[in-house]
C-alpha cells in the first residue's frame, strides 16, 4: 500500500500537536517502520491530515506507523506501526525545554 | 505550551505575502529551519491552527518574523496578510522542529530548493548564517511563478552581490523577465546539474515546497547522485482543522 498523489504532508506538518503529547521534538526522532525495518527521521513520515485524526505512513513502504484520533478530551495514539522511535534527549536543551 | 506574541511590524513582501514581526516574551531562541504553530480564536470560541515558518535569523531579543502568503480561500491566512495591526497579539506555539534545521557549526556545502513560498524556512537558514559568521558555502535554487512574486528580493540580490558563496539562481515557471536565459518551465535534470552543487561534495540538500514540488525535486537529486541521506525536506499544503 503506498501513498496516492500529493494528497500527504510530512512529519514537519504535525510537529507541533505532537508537542501536546511529546515533551521532546519529534522531527529529528528515528523511528523503524515495523513492516519493512526501515529506520527513517519522523519529518520524513508522509503524513495524512485530511481527517479526523493524523496518520503517519512509512516514506518507502506506505504501511501505517502512527494513528492519533481525537475523540472528545481523549487523543488515541496508535503506534504499534513502529518497532520503535528514539528521541535525542540533548534537544531537550536546545530548546529551553 | 502557547505563548503570546505582539506585532511590532508588517512588511508586504509582494502582492499576497506580508511579513510580520512579532516580539514573544521568554521566547526560547530558534534555529534556522524552524516553524511556529499560529492560533487564533474567534469570539464564539472557534479556533483555527496553522504552521508558519519563521523567517528571520536567531537572535536573543525575542523577535520572530513570519512571511504569510495568502491563499484564496484560506481561513487564516486572508486575515493575517490583510486585517492583522501593529500592536495586535498572536498566539504562538514553538519553536518546532529539530530535522529540517540548519546549524552553524555545519560546515559542508548547503543546497537550498525552494518552491514558492517554501523560501521562508531557507532564508531564515540563510539570514542565520550570515548573522553566525559562518563561511559555509550556500547555493540558493528558487522556483518561483514570476518576478513579482520572489519574497526577499533586495535582500538576496544584496548577499548575491556583496558574498561570492552565497549564489542565487531563479527558476520562473510562468513568466520570466525579458531575454532570461531558460524558458518559463519547472525544474528539471538539466537545471539540477547546472545550478546545483555536484553530488560527490557532500552537501545537504534542503528542499521545501509543495508536495508535488517535493517530490519531483528531490526524485532528481536522487537520479542526480545525492545520497537520499544527506536530502532533507518540508512539505506544506492546505491542511485545514481536524479539531
Amino acid at each position: 500500500m503506498s501513498s496516492n498523489g500529493d494528497d500527504y504532508l510530512d512529519g514537519n506538518a504535525v510537529a507541533g500537536e505532537m508537542t501536546e503529547i511529546f515533551v521532546m521534538d519529534v522531527t529529528a526522532a528515528e523511528g523503524q517502520c515495523a513492516h519493512c525495518a526501515t529506520i527513517k527521521h519522523f519529518a520524513e513520515a508522509h503524513v495524512y491530515v485530511k481527517c479526523p485524526g493524523v496518520v503517519a505512513r512509512c516514506a518507502v513502504c506506505g504501511e501505517i506507523l502512527l494513528r492519533l484520533a481525537y475523540v472528545h478530551q481523549q487523543v488515541f495514539i496508535d503506534v504499534r506501526g513502529l518497532t520503535y522511535l528514539s528521541l535525542d534527549r540533548s534537544l531537550l536543551q536546545e530548546y529551553g525545554r | 505550551m502557547w505563548r503570546v506574541g505582539k506585532v511590532t511590524a508588517l512588511h508586504d513582501e509582494t502582492a499576497t505575502a506580508r511579513t510580520i514581526t512579532l516580539e514573544v516574551p521568554y521566547w526560547p531562541g530558534h534555529v534556522g529551519g524552524q516553524h511556529v504553530d499560529v492560533r487564533l480564536t474567534a469570539a464564539n470560541g472557534y479556533s483555527a491552527v496553522r504552521s508558519y515558518s519563521i523567517a528571520s535569523a536567531p537572535n536573543l531579543e525575542g523577535r520572530l518574523e513570519i512571511t504569510v502568503e495568502r491563499l484564496a480561500t484560506g481561513e487564516v491566512s486572508p486575515y493575517l496578510t490583510q486585517e492583522l495591526s501593529i500592536g495586535d497579539r498572536l498566539e504562538l506555539r514553538g519553536p518546532i522542529g529539530g530535522w529540517f534545521v540548519w546549524r552553524p557549526h555545519q560546515s559542508e556545502p548547503i543546497q537550498l530548493i525552494a518552491g514558492g513560498s517554501g523560501i521562508v524556512p531557507l532564508m531564515a537558514m540563510i539570514r542565520s548564517r550570515v548573522s553566525s559568521g559562518s563561511t559555509t558555502p550556500f547555493r540558493l535554487l528558487y522556483s518561483v511563478r514570476e518576478p513579482a512574486a520572489v519574497f526577499y528580493r533586495d535582500e538576496l540580490q544584496a548577499l548575491s552581490d556583496h558574498d561570492s558563496v552565497v549564489s542565487v539562481t531563479y527558476a520562473y515557471t510562468r513568466d520570466a523577465p525579458k531575454d532570461w536565459p531558460r524558458p518559463p518551465g519547472r525544474i528539471d535534470a538539466a537545471l539540477i546539474a547546472n545550478t546545483t552543487w555536484q553530488s560527490n561534495l557532500g552537501s545537504t540538500c534542503y528542499v521545501c515546497g509543495p508536495t508535488s514540488f517535493v517530490e519531483s525535486v528531490t526524485g532528481l537529486l536522487v537520479a542526480g547522485g545525492h545520497s537520499p541521506n544527506n536530502i532533507r525536506t518540508e512539505r506544506f499544503g492546505p491542511t485545514g482543522d481536524r479539531r
